[in-house]
C-alpha cells in the first residue's frame, strides 16, 4: 500500500539526525505558532503565496536560498569536524555512510538550493526593473517556477527525516548511483528533487531570455542594456541550453533504476563513462551560469562606487558572450583521468586556459573602472574587492588544473576542492552576498546596518582564506577528497587551521543573520525615502523603494547607458503629475503551488515506490494545469486613480529625502 | 503588455497557404521514400547509401522547416532563426564531441 | 541627492519595446522547443555509443520491420499536413473546419502511437525489451521518450478542441493553436532524425 515507506524511514538509530529534526521542528513550530498568533496566513497567502509579481517572487528564492545556506553550512561544519577529529587514525564522530550523505548533501544544497535560488532571485527582483518594463514575459511561469524550485527543496530536506540520501557525491556517478550499489532511495531522492526544481530552473531560463529580447523599454537597444542584464541574458542562453541534457542525463538515471535498463550499469552492455560524460556537459556551464549574473553585479557595484561609468562595457559585452560559447567545449576537463587519451585531453586543456582569458579581460576592465574614480568604501565595494583578490587566485589554479598532466596528480585531491570553492565562494557566493546588500534597500526600503555588514564581510574574507588554502597544500601533499578518516600526522595542522576558518566564516554568518535582524528592528531608522540611497547608475534606482508593484507608471525612454544616471544628470524624472493611465496587470493566483503540491507528492511517490500514489499525483497535476488553462479572469487593469495615489506618495517621499 | 488582439494573432510566425503545405507534404514524401528505398532495396555500397540517407534527412528537415514552420529570414523570424541556428551549434557540439570522446575512451579500453 | 526636477519629458502611452501577448507566448514556446531539441539530442548522443552494445541479443538488423516504420511515418506527416490545413482554417476564422482538422490529426496521431505501442509490445513479448542490451535500452528511450511527447500533444490536442468547441477562436485559443502548431510540426522533424538514425541507419 505505501510501497517501501515504514516507520523504520524514520532514523531513530541516529542521534544527530534526530537531534537536527527536534530543533529544526521545534523552530518550524515556532514560526507556525506565531503567524498563526498574528493572524498572518491571509496576508502572506495573497501577498506573497499566490504572487505572480517578479519582486516578490524573488525575495522568495533568497529567503530560501538563505536558510538552505544554513543547512548547507553545517554540512561543512560537520565535514570539517569529522577531518579534523579522525586525522590521527581514530574514527572520528561520523560513520562513513552517514558522512557520505552529508558530503553529498552539501554539494546538492550549495549548487542546486542556494547558489542557483540567489541567482535567480537577484534576476528575478533587478532585471525586469532594469530594462524599464513592467513585470517579466511570463509572470504565471515565474510563480511555477519558484514553487517548482520549493518542492525540490522540500524533497532534500525530507530526505533528512524520512529515509536517507544520496551517498554518490553531489553529480552521483555510476554505477555507485544506479540499483545495484544504491538499492536505497537516496539516489531517488536526488534525481527527484534535482529533476522538479530544474524544470523550474529551465523555465526561468526562457522567461528571462524572453523578457531582456522582447520587454525592454524604449530605446534601450541591446548594447544600452546594464551589464548586469546581459550577464542575465547570457546565463538565461546557458540554462536553455544546458538543463536539458541535465534532465536527459537523470531520466535515463532513472530509468535504469526504476525500469531495469542499461544505460549506465556495469553489465548488459551499459557504460557508466557516459554518465560522467553527459553530466559534465551539463556540469561546465552550470558553474558559469552560478559565476556569470555575479559577474554582472560587480560590473554596477564597480561603476556605482566608483562615481564612474564602467570602463569596457563592450569589451565586457562580448567577454560574456565569448564565456557563454565557450563553456560548451570545455566540460572534458572535469574528467582528465577517465582515460579519453592525449589527443581529446589535449583539446579541451587549451580550449579551458582559452575561458580563462575573457575572464581575465573582465577583471581588468573593473580594475580599469576603480582607476581614477572616486571610490567608495561602501560594503559592497568591500565583497567586489575581496572577490577580485579571491577570485583571481582560484582562476589561476583552475588554469593549472587545465593541464592535463597537472590534473593526472591533483583530480579530485583537495587541491581540485581548494580551487573551486574558491572561485565559488571567492567568485560566486561574493558577488550574491554584494547584490544582496547593495540591492536591498530598493527591495525592502531600508538599508542594513552597516557595521554588522562589514564585520559579515571581514570573517568571510579571512575565514574563507583560513578555511581553504591549507587545502591546496594537503593537494599537493596528496590528500584525496571526500576521506572520512585517515591516518597521516602532517595533514592534522593544516586541517586544524582550515577549522579555525570555518569558525571564523560560522562568525560571519552569525553577523549576516543579526544584521537582518537588527536591520529589520530598526527599519523605520534605516528607512530610504531616496529609492537611490547608493546614487546609482541604472534604472532599477529610479523607482520608489520598494518599487510599486506595477514598477514604472510610465515606462521610460532611454538614449544611452546607465540611463538612470543621464536622468540625474539631465535633472529629467520618471515621474508625471498628471495624465496618470491604467496599467494591465497579471493576477495573483495559487496554481502555481497547487501544482507544484502535486509534483512534491507525486515525486514523494516515486521515491518510496506507492506507485498509486504517483500515478495520483501526477494526474492531479497535469488536471491542475488543465484546470489553469481554462481560467479566464487571469488579468485585471489597475485604475488610472490608483496609479495617480500611489506616485503622488512617492513624491512626497522624494520631497522629504 | 497583455494587449488582446484580434483573432487573427501574428503569432510571431507567418502564416502557410494551402500551396506551401502542399508543395512541403509532397518533397517529404519524396525525401522519406526514397531513402526508404535504398535501404529496403540496396543497390548503392553500403556507405554510400548511409551518407544519402543521411543527407535527405537533413534536406527533408530543411523542408519542414521552410513549409510547416514557416521559418525564414523575414525580420518577425530573426530572433526565432538565430535561436535555431544556435541551438544547432550547441546539439552539434554535444553529439560531436561526446562521440569523439566516448570513442576515444572505448578505444583506449582496447575493445575489439 | 540629486535635484529632480519633474518634468513631462517621456514617451509615449502605449506599452512599449515588445509585442502583443499572443506573439509573445508563440516565441517563447519556439524557445521551449530548441530546449526540447537539445533533450533529444542527448538522447540521440546515448543511442549512438550504445548502439553496438547488444550484450549477445538481437542488433538493429534483427529487429527493425521498414514497412512498418515507412507506414508509422506517412501517417505522421499527413498528420502535419492536416494540422497545417486547421491552422488555415483558423486563420479564416473557420472553427467548424479547424475542429474537424483537428480531429482528423487526432485521429492519425493515435494511429502512430497505436503502432508504436504494438511494435513495442512485439519486441518485449519476445524478449527483447528494454532491459534486455543497451543497444534496447536507448532505443525504447528514443523512440519511447517521442512517442511520449506525441501522446502529450494528443492530451493537449483533446483539451484545446474542447476548449475551441466551448469558446470559438478567441485569441487565446488561436495563439495556443499556433503553439500546438510548432509542437506537432517540430515532433515530425525528430521523427525524421530517429527514422534516419535509428530505422535506416540501423537496417542499411
Amino acid at each position: 500500500m505505501f510501497g517501501k515507506l515504514s516507520w523504520d524511514a524514520i532514523p531513530t538509530t541516529e542521534p544527530i539526525v534526530i537531534y537536527t529534526l527536534a530543533v529544526v521542528g521545534l523552530i518550524g513550530l515556532a514560526l507556525v505558532g506565531s503567524i498563526t498568533w498574528k493572524r498572518k496566513w491571509g496576508y502572506l497567502w495573497r501577498e506573497w503565496f499566490t504572487s505572480v509579481d517578479h519582486k516578490k517572487i524573488g525575495c522568495m528564492y533568497i529567503i530560501v536560498a538563505l536558510v538552505m545556506l544554513l543547512r548547507g553550512f553545517s554540512d561543512a561544519i560537520m565535514m570539517r569536524t569529522q577531518q579534523a577529529m579522525a586525522a590521527s587514525g581514530g574514527p572520528g564522530y561520523l560513520p562513513p555512510d552517514h558522512y557520505d550523505q552529508i558530503f553529498t548533501a552539501h554539494g546538492v544544497i550549495m549548487i542546486f538550493f542556494m547558489a542557483m535560488p540567489f541567482v535567480v532571485g537577484l534576476m528575478n527582483i533587478v532585471v525586469p526593473l532594469q530594462i524599464g518594463a513592467r513585470d517579466v514575459a511570463y509572470p504565471f511561469l515565474n510563480a511555477l517556477s519558484f514553487w517548482l524550485f520549493v518542492v525540490g527543496a522540500a524533497l532534500v530536506n525530507i530526505s533528512l527525516g524520512v529515509g536517507e540520501f544520496a551517498r554518490t557525491g553531489w553529480v552521483a556517478y555510476p554505477p555507485l548511483s544506479g540499483l545495484a550499489y544504491s538499492p536505497g532511495v537516496g539516489v531517488d531522492y536526488y534525481i527527484w528533487s534535482l529533476q522538479i526544481s530544474g524544470i523550474g530552473t529551465l523555465l526561468t531560463g526562457l522567461n528571462f531570455f524572453v523578457t531582456i529580447l522582447k520587454m525592454r523599454t524604449e530605446g534601450m537597444s541591446l548594447f544600452k542594456m546594464p551589464v548586469f542584464t546581459w550577464t542575465a541574458l547570457c546565463t538565461s542562453i546557458l540554462i536553455l541550453a544546458a538543463f536539458p541534457i541535465l534532465t536527459a542525463t537523470l531520466f535515463m538515471l532513472s530509468l535504469d533504476r526504476y525500469l531495469d535498463m542499461h544505460f549506465f550499469t556495469n553489465e548488459a552492455g551499459g557504460n557508466p563513462m557516459m554518465y560522467v560524460n553527459l553530466i559534465w556537459a551539463w556540469g561546465h556551464p552550470e558553474v558559469y551560469i552560478l559565476i556569470l549574473p555575479a559577474f554582472g553585479i560587480f560590473s554596477e557595484i564597480a561603476a556605482t562606487f566608483s562615481s564612474k561609468r564602467l570602463f569596457g562595457y563592450a569589451s565586457l559585452v562580448w567577454a560574456t558572450i565569448a564565456i557563454t560559447i565557450l563553456s560548451f567545449i570545455v566540460w572534458l576537463h572535469h574528467f582528465f583521468t577517465m582515460g579519453a587519451g592525449a589527443n581529446v585531453n589535449a583539446f579541451f586543456g587549451i580550449m579551458t586556459m582559452i575561458i580563462a582569458v575573457p575572464t581575465g579581460v573582465k577583471i581588468f576592465t573593473w580594475l580599469f573602472t576603480m582607476y581614477r574614480g572616486r571610490v567608495r568604501f561602501e560594503t559592497p565595494m568591500l565583497w567586489t574587492l575581496g572577490f577580485i583578490v579571491t577570485f583571481s587566485i582560484g582562476g589561476m589554479t583552475g588554469v593549472l588544473l587545465a593541464v592535463p598532466g597537472a590534473d593526472f596528480l591533483l583530480h579530485n585531491s583537495l587541491f581540485l576542492i581548494a580551487h573551486f570553492h574558491n572561485v565559488i565562494i571567492g567568485g560566486a557566493v561574493f558577488g550574491y552576498m554584494a547584490g544582496l546588500t547593495y540591492w536591498f534597500p530598493k527591495a525592502f526600503g531600508f538599508r542594513l546596518n552597516d557595521r554588522l555588514g562589514r564585520i559579515a564581510f571581514w570573517c568571510w574574507l579571512t575565514g574563507f582564506y583560513f578555511a581553504f588554502m591549507p587545502s591546496y597544500v594537503l593537494g599537493f601533499m596528496g590528500m584525496t577528497r571526500r576521506l572520512n578518516h585517515f591516518n597521516n600526522p602532517e595533514w592534522r595542522p593544516w586541517l586544524m587551521l582550515e577549522l579555525v576558518g570555518v569558525g571564523i566564516i560560522l562568525c560571519g554568518v552569525a553577523a549576516q543573520a543579526l544584521q537582518l535582524y537588527v536591520s529589520i528592528r530598526n527599519r523605520h531608522a534605516y528607512r530610504d525615502l531616496s529609492g537611490d540611497p547608493w546614487d546609482a547608475r541604472t534604472l532599477e534606482w529610479a523607482t520608489a523603494s520598494p518599487p510599486p508593484f506595477y514598477n514604472f507608471a510610465e515606462q521610460p525612454k532611454v538614449d544611452d547607458l546607465d540611463a538612470y544616471w543621464g536622468m540625474k544628470e539631465r535633472a529629467v524624472s520618471t515621474l508625471k503629475h498628471t495624465d496618470y493611465r491604467s496599467i494591465h496587470m497579471p493576477r495573483n493566483t495559487s496554481s502555481g503551488l497547487v501544482i507544484s503540491v502535486f509534483a512534491l507528492i507525486c515525486s514523494f511517490a516515486l521515491v518510496w515506490h506507492i506507485w498509486w500514489m504517483a500515478i495520483v499525483g501526477l494526474v492531479a497535476s497535469i488536471v491542475a494545469v488543465i484546470v489553469r488553462s481554462y481560467d479566464d479572469d487571469i488579468d485585471y487593469f489597475v485604475p488610472a486613480e490608483e496609479v495617480a495615489r500611489i506616485e503622488k506618495a512617492r513624491l512626497k517621499d522624494l520631497a522629504e529625502a | 503588455m497583455y494587449k488582446q488582439s484580434q483573432i487573427h494573432s501574428s503569432a510571431g510566425t507567418s502564416h502557410g497557404s494551402s500551396r506551401s503545405y502542399m508543395i512541403g507534404f509532397i518533397v517529404s514524401v519524396v525525401l522519406t521514400v526514397i531513402p526508404f528505398a535504398l535501404v529496403m532495396y540496396p543497390s548503392l555500397p553500403r556507405h554510400v547509401t548511409a551518407w544519402a540517407v543521411v543527407a535527405l534527412g537533413v534536406v527533408q528537415v530543411f523542408a519542414h522547416l521552410k513549409y510547416f514552420l514557416h521559418l525564414d529570414t523575414a525580420q518577425e523570424q530573426r530572433w526565432n532563426l538565430i535561436a535555431l541556428i544556435f541551438s544547432v551549434i550547441i546539439i552539434v557540439l554535444l553529439v560531436g564531441l561526446s562521440l569523439w570522446i566516448m570513442n576515444s575512451i572505448h578505444h583506449n579500453m582496447l575493445a575489439h | 541627492m540629486s535635484n529632480i526636477v519633474i518634468e513631462k519629458d517621456i514617451a509615449h502611452n502605449h506599452e512599449q519595446g515588445h509585442e502583443d501577448a499572443g506573439s509573445l507566448s508563440v516565441f517563447g514556446f519556439w524557445i521551449y522547443l530548441m530546449t526540447d531539441c537539445i533533450l533529444f539530442a542527448t538522447l540521440f548522443a546515448g543511442y549512438a555509443v550504445l548502439r553496438d552494445s547488444v550484450a549477445g541479443g538481437p542488433s538493429t538488423v534483427d529487429i527493425f520491420e521498414l514497412p512498418y516504420v515507412l507506414a508509422e511515418t506517412a501517417l505522421l506527416l499527413v498528420s502535419s499536413i492536416t494540422y497545417g490545413y486547421a491552422m488555415l482554417a483558423m486563420n479564416r476564422n473557420d472553427p467548424a473546419h479547424v475542429l474537424r482538422w483537428l480531429a482528423v490529426t487526432f485521429v492519425l496521431g493515435c494511429g502512430f502511437i497505436g503502432m508504436e505501442i504494438n511494435e513495442f509490445h512485439h519486441l518485449i513479448a519476445q524478449g527483447y525489451g528494454p532491459s534486455r542490451s543497451g543497444l534496447l535500452t536507448a532505443f525504447f528511450t528514443l523512440v519511447g521518450t517521442h512517442g511520449a511527447h506525441v501522446l502529450t500533444g494528443l492530451v493537449w490536442m483533446a483539451v484545446l478542441m474542447a476548449q475551441v468547441w466551448q469558446r470559438g477562436l478567441t485569441s487565446t485559443n488561436t495563439t495556443r493553436l499556433s503553439c500546438l502548431s510548432l509542437f506537432w510540426h517540430f515532433l515530425d522533424v525528430v521523427w525524421i532524425c530517429v527514422f534516419t538514425v535509428v530505422y535506416l541507419l540501423g537496417v542499411v
